[in-house]
């Protein structure tokens, strides 16, 4: 609760930096000192977080340890992300201050998300964390593609929140609660219809929030044409602010009555394993491979909503910081590149050996190779999945596309390392940036060998 | 923790070849002589009080340590990765690698990885080394292979890479069986595969199996590997050829045939019937090739396919005679390919048709190549003599009922092995020279230090075989 209050004055005391303060690096050095306090409040939370806690507002959040501390997690994420990627931040525009605002609001949606306990707190999440997505992928006014990106995103996203609050409300119609851990249909062996349709909206809603095949399509477009310190965020803390949303009102309230929708989401996941990988395969720029990569992790990360289990929550919140790690690192290494292609990563090995060193560790990370956090991210999905022991096709599925995934993800690793080529750089590549993306690669190696520092205490 | 030395000191002094310049090569030579002594000390005492198994807390929450142990038949592996890095590194010491600091660091991150292969005693472990040793791999080819090295190494990681994801879920699913704690340990891998029913065993059996066919490799799994062979720079093929193919016959036997005892009996003829295929299939294919790496590259195949048979016999001889051949086998083999290496770099070619008068050019390669070729034949008096001959016995007293068409349809095998490998010597040591070098160097001293590590092991091995058998059977 403190850190959502806190975020919030956050968020609006970064809305009038940007009147107060012209100079475009004090207003990143704000944000970085915000983000810090704010991690602060989130540990200070998590210390003092009393076990059994009543939840706050008349049940309308829940409030435990796992709660904060996934919140944690994402704070440390977002200062890892403004720390790598803050200064290209301040190039996309000229309004930076409200750029961060965005971003400390889209923090607040994040919290709720891992906290809500009423369906009407969910979607004022989904909402905050939409809205300032919506803006940020069209921050970039002068360029054509990142307008398109943002009302595409706009309209396309309007009509998956229409689609939840319709589920959302048939919910209601057949339960008479909004409080996601009272609904009484669990009793009855006959589901009513309103439920199941409800879920239905529910599940379509959420596979678009998540990019999760059939509802993927927007990402690629949106992912490729918002300015790139953007899709960053997008593609991580977003993301994972959505699938903490689909797993908690998944689990809480629907567990009961997984056999009712475990299938659909089981066909689902298969089906954003595969288009996402396969798609990847054929696309040209880093950048847009990244996209369809994401919607390819999505299907790992979906793992967590069908198994149902214990692990699957401990699975989430690895496979989330892992990614997000990798992720973050990859965007930041084609911030310091001039062409996004394949072929802009020729001969980079040679050039600057050290770029090329801690890419492919962050490949390596994405491609799910031990020894780097990405490996322990997919080891804990896959145990959650055989854990639940119904979908074992599934996790062979998962492991075939993990293999094609190995594919696209080690033409970056052929161009680096084994073509010929004279990769280019931006000029403005301090050691300052060498230092940070060594100490996340580092990041990446050591959570590969002691994931369990990612998870609270008592889980 | 003297068998996690044997892990850390390749590691360790890998990572800090990175960042040599010249010194590389030196550095690397003098870590794998160190580690060879560790490995002979290990061999030595191996069930002594020095060499126990070591083990600690890694990641409670799923059952895994970070655990080492020995028996004899990783101490003898150990020791053959001691022995085959040397050999490795002496051959080339006068040929000018590009950036040549990684290189050799990349060489010895693969040793490491091999040898946790063979110490690892946790499932999870063992899967982190198993990926480690291909990842220096990977890049080494890549990098410093022939060329069409790109595409054909990416085909021999996405092979080796689904294997390994396979096995995973293998091991995950085994691993889950157990709620209680250390649930990937072997012992508790074993305990926990043992009794499962029998639908699940050969579900796991397939998928761990598949892995490890993969990388020995297995007919129909292998034809990543002649083009791998044959693209890699000879010393990585050293490495893949005489150690990373043992990794997928340790693997069956350490964490295949122990766990699932039902599966492996279920299933014994059709793998030994692939394996029987794939002698014949790789000695025919051996027959025709004309590119010596390719041939070596089938012959190969052939080896680890009789190999492959044998662990599948079930009884004591075939299993003892399969330690000693592996062995053996990787003596063999690294034999041939310093052959090849000194002969490619005087001739400028690996186009049989090409070579020819070697017996009078340069006699002592020509002495060597025929001492190693019987080696690789198993002829009386050559160490390849006492391990085939126990699997070929072991085979045909085996449990199966086709004991006898087994038996028969691999000694074809042999006999087409001595073919080309004859025919091999032939075109290589007599005749005219047909390869247009005009001087033929003689052997280096670090070239002759490398053929006399591996005429001394196939010549002593083949009179005495006594402490290897030793060895391997504590």
């Amino acid at each position: 609760m403190k850190a959502i209050i806190a975020a919030t004055i956050f968020g609006v005391i970064m809305m009038y930096a940007g009147f107060a303060v012209k100079e475009k690096k004090s207003i990143v050095a704000i944000a970085t000192i915000l983000l810090l306090l704010l991690l602060g409040v989130n540990i200070w939370e998590y210390k003092t977080v009393v076990p059994n806690a009543p939840s706050l507002f008349n049940f309308q959040l829940r409030v435990d340890s796992f709660t904060i501390w996934f919140e944690l997690l994402m704070t440390a994420c977002s200062l890892l992300y403004v720390l790598l990627i803050g200064k290209d931040i301040a190039k996309v525009g000229k309004h930076v201050g409200e750029y961060f605002a965005l971003i400390f609001f889209i923090l607040v949606g994040t919290y709720l998300l891992a906290s809500f306990n009423n369906m009407l707190i969910m979607f004022i999440g989904i909402e905050l964390i939409s809205i300032p997505q919506y803006i940020l992928a069209g921050s970039d006014k002068r360029n054509l593609k990142s307008s398109e990106a943002s009302l595409k995103y706009f309209l396309m996203g309007a009509f998956s929140t229409g689609i939840l609050l319709m589920g959302i409300t048939l919910i209601y119609g057949a339960t008479g609660t909004f409080n996601i851990s009272n609904f009484n249909f669990l009793q009855t062996e006959h589901i009513n219809p309103l439920v199941l349709t409800g879920l239905l909206f529910l599940i379509i809603s959420f596979s678009f929030k998540v990019s999760a095949a059939p509802m993927h399509f927007w990402t690629p477009d949106v992912y490729d044409g918002s300015p790139t310190p953007f899709t960053a965020f997008m593609a991580t803390v977003g993301k994972a602010a959505a699938f903490i949303a689909f797993l908690r009102l998944f689990h809480t309230s629907f567990g009961a009555i997984s056999g009712s929708w475990m299938m659909v989401l089981a066909i689902i996941t298969a089906a954003t394993l595969l288009i996402g990988n396969i798609t990847a395969i054929f696309q040209q720029s880093v950048k847009r491979m990244l996209a369809y990569s994401s919607i390819a992790q999505a299907g790992f990360m979906l793992f967590a909503v069908v198994s149902v289990n214990a692990i699957a929550w401990q699975g989430i919140v690895v496979y989330s910081v892992a990614y997000t790690i990798a992720t973050l690192g990859m965007f930041a290494v084609l911030l310091k590149l001039k062409d996004y292609t394949f072929d802009g990563f020729n001969g980079l090995a040679k050039k600057d050996p050290l770029l090329a060193g801690v890419t492919t560790v962050f490949i390596f990370s994405l491609a799910g190779i031990p020894l780097t956090a990405g490996f322990m991210a997919k080891y804990y999905m896959l145990q959650a999945l055989v854990m639940q022991g119904k979908l074992m096709g599934l996790v062979i599925f998962a492991l075939l596309m993990a293999a094609v995934s190995a594919y696209y993800y080690f033409k970056v690793i052929i161009a680096m390392y084994f073509k010929q080529g004279e990769a280019e750089l931006n000029p403005d590549y301090t050691t300052s940036d060498r230092v940070l993306l060594v100490v996340t690669a580092i990041l990446v190696i050591l959570l590969g060998i002691v994931p369990q520092l990612l998870l609270p205490a008592a889980v | 923790m003297i068998l996690l030395l044997l892990i850390l000191i390749p590691l360790l002094t890998g990572l800090l070849t990175f960042l040599s310049k010249n010194a590389a090569k030196n550095i690397a030579l003098v870590s794998s002589f160190i580690t060879l002594a560790l490995a002979a000390y290990v061999s030595a005492n191996i069930g002594g009080a020095n060499v126990q198994a070591w083990s600690c807390q890694w990641i409670p929450a799923i059952g895994a340590q970070l655990s080492v142990a020995a028996d004899g038949m990783a101490a003898m592996l150990c020791l053959l990765t001691g022995i085959i890095f040397p050999v490795v590194l002496l051959i080339n010491r006068n040929k000018e690698i590009e950036n040549q600091a990684s290189y050799y660091a990349l060489i010895l991150l693969s040793q490491a990885g091999l040898m946790g292969v063979f110490l690892a005693a946790d499932a999870l472990l063992f899967y982190f080394f198993w990926e480690l040793a291909l990842i220096p791999v990977y890049f080494l080819c890549s990098r410093w292979g022939g060329e069409r090295r790109i595409a054909v190494t990416f085909k021999f990681f996405v092979y080796t890479f689904v294997g390994s994801l396979m096995m995973l879920a293998g091991l995950i699913y085994l691993s889950m069986q157990n709620t209680g704690a250390n649930s990937m340990s072997i012992a508790s891998i074993i305990t926990v595969g043992k009794s499962l029913p029998g639908v699940q065993q050969q579900i796991i059996f397939w998928l761990l199996f598949i892995a490890f066919a993969i990388k020995m490799p297995i007919f129909p799994f292998h034809t990543w590997q002649p083009d791998a062979y044959e693209q890699a720079p000879t010393q990585v093929t050293i490495i893949l050829s005489a150690l990373m193919v043992k990794m997928g016959l340790y693997a069956v036997l350490r964490w295949l045939i122990p766990v699932l005892p039902y599966a492996t009996a279920y299933w014994a003829n059709t793998v030994m019937t692939l394996a029987i295929i794939g002698i014949v299939y790789a000695s025919l294919i051996a027959m025709v090739q004309s590119n010596i790496k390719r041939l070596i590259a089938y012959s190969s195949i052939a080896h680890m396919g009789l190999m492959c048979a044998a662990a599948f016999a079930g009884n004591d001889l075939s299993h003892h005679g399969l330690l000693v051949q592996m062995f053996n086998h990787g003596i063999n083999i690294t034999g041939m390919w310093v052959i090849v290496n000194m002969v490619e770099s005087r001739y400028g070619t690996l186009d049989l048709k090409k070579m020819g008068g070697l017996a009078t050019t340069a006699p002592a390669i020509a002495i060597a190549l025929v001492v190693i070729a019987f080696a690789n034949i198993a002829l009386p008096l050559t160490n390849g003599f006492v391990g085939e001959f126990m699997l070929f016995s072991g085979i045909f007293q085996g449990a199966s009922q086709y004991h006898v068409i087994f038996m028969v349809i691999a000694g074809l095998g042999v006999i087409l092995g001595a073919i080309y490998t004859l025919n091999m010597v032939q075109s290589v040591a007599y005749g005219e020279n047909n390869s247009g070098a005009a001087i033929v160097s003689k052997m280096s001293g670090a070239e002759y230090a490398a053929i006399a590590i591996i005429i001394a092991l196939i010549i002593v091995l083949g009179i005495f075989p006594q402490p290897l058998l030793d060895l391997v059977l504590l």
